[in-house]
């Protein structure tokens, strides 16, 4: 409430210091404005910024921090016994507090203490809700007014106006960086605790994946394992029946629209392949999980072959069949972009079409063919959805692709959906896999545009 | 004239040929069966173009049909007309499913015995009270008065209806015994028995029961998601592309931000998810499975996409355009923002809707920060619970019943549906703003 409440006020100073900049810096030259150093609506924007921006920097530390701080008020009230305790336990005790807090039922009775601290924390928060209010009001108050009274004609609003958008411009260009930084800190981070659990090497090149873990100390088989080489396997395996359909079809595909369909015949063919690539994986999912598993199940019983019902083939193809239209629109650009000349000297050879494709375009487009090729297999090892509806759980390190395999991406979902723990190794597991597949998908990433870069055959 | 110069060339070429040997190697048996050879290979080699385009055509179909075929019946559902006496002590302790219960006896007198009567108590939707309090509440005044009510019918009774239970099979192995559909054939003969349009799948939240499930909770949760993930991705993706392509100079930084952009548009969703759940939920501690986190996972990964758009739809305006602004004595920042970027907006805006419908579509991160717990309520805030359509649709591919696999498709042509209607507003800018220099 009270932070929608400075929003507005803060939207409304800035469009009020815009305005009263603007006329500001045009009565103070008599409405010669000409005389002033940058056009008026830059004294507006001057104005603006100092009113608007201390304000939201302000708002966006003060969230930031407000639970923390707020939560080690409380804790410090609380009596020794409830705190003097090792790290889990606290964490399970804020845990309780924000809880209570915000009215969920946790299903036991609390701590009376506990009660009063989760007491404590809602007034404590809702008055630092209003002091932000207040604070932040001024604040935006007093930088409209100081920028205002700084209104002369010699000032250089322009200059300082584009300076400040400059610096906001580098800023969201480092979004990309910072998001890199905090997917390889994040998995680093909670990968390195479960190494310490783990060994890497157990991890790599174990052939046993159970990640149960026990709920007692003696039961049996308490440790888990965390073999992750029948995860890699099924993955490889599935990937490799979904290149087996979709980089055929999809360069075919390419190949006929770019070299033998009529335009007419292209408007009509590349929206098909566009409604291919834009349908959600889920949709892929569950039409591989209620359609095409019955059916290659029903098929290989007709064949007199024993096919499970979660196959890998079946996930394969409808894996396939999803990467077909980004194999052929990347297929696509590289052959277009063969000049047509090489193909001209190979009619005037006396080549038929398919030889001029197979034995001029194709070699001369292979490095963007392979590049293609690679981006397709990374697309297919972290695809989640398909795998996770219709490949099974259990992990079986098999070659064969009528039986059920578990992939990396599909024993991340399962590891972390509704577990709201986050210390066992079982979760953390998790983390482990989501480094490699990370490292995976981004080397294959960056040897295909090494490889575009390096192979290319430049004609011009 | 001509005719006859041309036939005597002919018929010169023809002496000489004669003259110097009688065939050609261009006629030889040989030479004619290399070309028929490579002319076959050309035909097959057409033909394999022609299939591949043509398994792709056929998977789409097949796909779009099964999910068409599976789902249109999840948009009608069965009800039951029932003759209920609103007893007025039994509808102050708020009992009303007895008062449905005994109109449905009422019906089929002749089952008497508990067995067969907890077999008539199934037919109805455990929903079906609500409504009828719901019709009480909004008028008190029909207390104590005999009234015709319409109450849901339950989902199995619905998929009999619907002809996906059938009557011929032993009763062992049938989901409705015969009690069920005797009572069903009395109340279906009396006209009692109708297939309405199915208006609780858009208006409700999730439900355990299929009948009372309904999209909106998710609709709302993944609307709520969509305009956190805009109002971020959309400024910010903006203003890099603008600065990677306008101001930033040729060096070793900003190449390794291109580079970094273009690795990111290639990092697989479920990663996005894993950043999410450290960062968000585990190092800021913000809730679990609300809209705010969702939509700030995927800002962050819609935004190379953005970025990406908007840089080419920059880099198509020519330079001329800045160079004429520049002239005239424009501030660089004041030539992007007032020529550069208004000629380049509606590439960037397509480029962002397609970034949009592929973020509404996407299941993966939102299943790493929790969105994909049971909730019934309809979210009303950021902070809120809430899952998002494609969650609701993985979550309901999971159930066993033949009457959530109907709503499964269901829900997917309606995100279909929304999702063609944003890739169709993206065409329809490009089409009408699309500018040739």
């Amino acid at each position: 409430m009270q932070i929608t409440v400075l929003l507005l006020v803060l939207v409304l100073l800035t469009v009020i210091g815009f305005q009263l900049g603007r006329s500001r810096a045009a009565a103070s030259v008599g409405g010669r404005t000409v005389e002033l150093h940058s056009v008026p609506s830059y004294h507006g924007f001057y104005v603006a910024l100092w009113a608007g921006l201390p304000a939201l920097l302000l708002f966006a530390l003060w969230s930031a921090s407000e639970g923390w701080m707020v939560m080690q008020m409380v804790l410090a009230g609380l009596p020794d016994r409830l705190t003097q305790v090792d790290a889990q336990a606290l964490s399970l005790l804020r845990a309780d507090i924000l809880n209570l807090a915000h009215g969920v039922n946790t299903g036991r009775e609390p701590d009376p203490a506990v009660a009063a601290a989760a007491e404590q924390y809602v007034r404590l928060r809702s008055l630092g809700d209003w002091s932000l209010l207040v604070i932040g009001s001024c604040l935006a108050m007093g930088g409209l007014l100081y920028a205002r009274g700084r209104i002369t004609p010699d000032l250089r609003a322009r200059n300082r106006v584009e300076r400040t958008v400059n610096v906001a411009l580098v800023i969201c260009s480092l979004v990309a960086i910072l998001t890199t930084i905090g997917i390889v800190l994040s998995l680093l981070f909670e990968a390195m605790r479960f190494f310490a659990v783990v060994s890497p090497i157990d991890f790599l090149f174990g052939t046993h994946w159970s990640p149960q873990m026990a709920m007692r100390a003696d039961q049996v088989g308490s440790s888990g394992s965390f073999g992750a080489i029948p995860l890699f396997a099924g993955t490889l395996l599935i990937t490799a029946i979904a290149m087996a359909v979709a980089v055929p079809v999809g360069l075919m595909s390419a190949i006929f629209m770019s070299e033998y369909a009529n335009p007419h015949l292209r408007t009509w063919l590349k929206p098909i392949l566009e409604v291919l690539a834009g349908i959600p994986t889920v949709v892929y999912g569950f039409f591989a999980a209620l359609t095409m598993a019955p059916f290659v199940r029903g098929l290989g019983q007709g064949l007199g072959l024993d096919v499970s019902s979660e196959s890998a083939l079946a996930a394969g193809i409808v894996m396939g069949v999803m990467i077909i239209p980004f194999v052929s629109s990347l297929s696509d650009d590289v052959i277009n972009a063969v000049p047509q000349s090489l193909r001209d000297g190979s009619y005037g050879l006396g080549a038929t079409k398919s030889e001029t494709i197979r034995l001029v375009v194709l070699p001369a487009a292979l490095p963007g063919i392979v590049a293609a090729v690679m981006l397709a297999v990374s697309r297919a090892i972290g695809e989640t959805m398909i795998v996770t509806m219709a490949a099974g759980l259990t992990a079986n390190l098999t070659a064969n692709p009528l039986e059920a395999v578990t992939t990396v991406t599909t024993q991340i979902a399962t590891l972390l959906v509704g577990d709201q723990e986050f210390d066992s190794p079982k979760t953390l597991s998790a983390f482990g896999l989501g480094l490699v597949l990370f490292l995976v998908t981004l080397t294959l990433n960056m040897v295909a545009l090494r490889v575009v870069q390096k192979y290319r055959e430049k004609y011009d | 004239m001509t005719d006859l110069v041309q036939q005597d060339v002919r018929t010169q070429e023809t002496r000489a040929m004669s003259v110097t040997a009688t065939k050609s190697r261009y006629q030889s048996a040989e030479f004619s069966d290399r070309l028929r050879r490579r002319y076959a290979a050309e035909r097959r080699f057409r033909l394999a173009g022609m299939a591949a385009v043509g398994i792709a055509s056929l998977m789409l179909v097949v796909l779009l049909g099964s999910i068409v075929g599976k789902g249109y019946t999840a948009f009608w559902q069965t009800q039951i007309r029932l003759e209920v006496t609103l007893d007025k002590t039994q509808v102050e302790e708020g009992n009303y499913m007895p008062v449905l219960r005994q109109a449905l006896y009422a019906v089929v007198p002749e089952v008497t015995d508990r067995a067969g009567r907890r077999s008539l108590n199934e037919l109805l939707s455990s929903g079906a009270p609500y409504q009828l309090e719901a019709m009480v509440k909004a008028n008190p005044s029909i207390v104590g008065t005999k009234q015709t009510v319409w109450v849901l019918a339950d989902d199995e009774v619905d998929q009999f209806m619907k002809g996906f239970i059938r009557r011929d099979v032993p009763e062992s192995e049938r989901r409705l015994n015969d009690i069920k559909i005797g009572a069903l054939d009395k109340l279906a003969a009396a006209g009692a028995v109708k297939s309405a349009f199915n208006t609780t799948l858009f208006t409700a939240g999730d439900s355990r029961e299929p009948e009372q499930a309904g999209i909106w909770g998710a609709i709302v949760g993944s609307f709520l998601t969509l305009v956190v993930t805009m109002l971020l991705s959309v400024p910010i993706g903006i203003a890099a592309a603008v600065y990677l392509e306008e101001f930033a100079p040729k060096n070793r930084w900003t190449d390794l931000i291109e580079v970094n952009i273009n690795n990111l548009a290639a990092v697989p969703s479920i990663i996005f998810g894993l950043l999410g759940l450290a960062v968000f939920l585990g190092f800021f501690g913000m809730p679990r499975s609300a809209p705010l986190v969702g939509g700030l996972v995927m800002a962050l990964m819609t935004l190379p996409v953005i970025i990406i758009a908007s840089r080419v739809a920059l880099k198509a305006v020519p330079p001329s355009i800045r160079e004429a602004a520049l002239g005239v004595g424009a501030s660089p920042l004041q030539t992007v923002a007032h020529h550069v970027l208004p000629l380049a907006m509606p590439g960037i805006l397509t480029g962002t809707i397609i970034g949009m419908a592929r973020a509404l579509g996407e299941t993966a991160p939102l299943l790493m920060i929790g969105m994909v717990a049971f909730i019934v309520d309809i979210p009303h805030g950021l902070t809120d619970s809430a899952t998002a359509l494609p969650v609701q649709i993985y979550m309901w591919a999971d159930s066993p019943e033949r009457a959530f696999t109907e709503r499964t498709s269901a829900a997917i042509l309606v995100l279909l549906a929304f999702l063609i209607l944003m890739n169709g507003l993206a065409v329809f800018l490009r089409k009408k703003f699309e500018r040739r220099w």
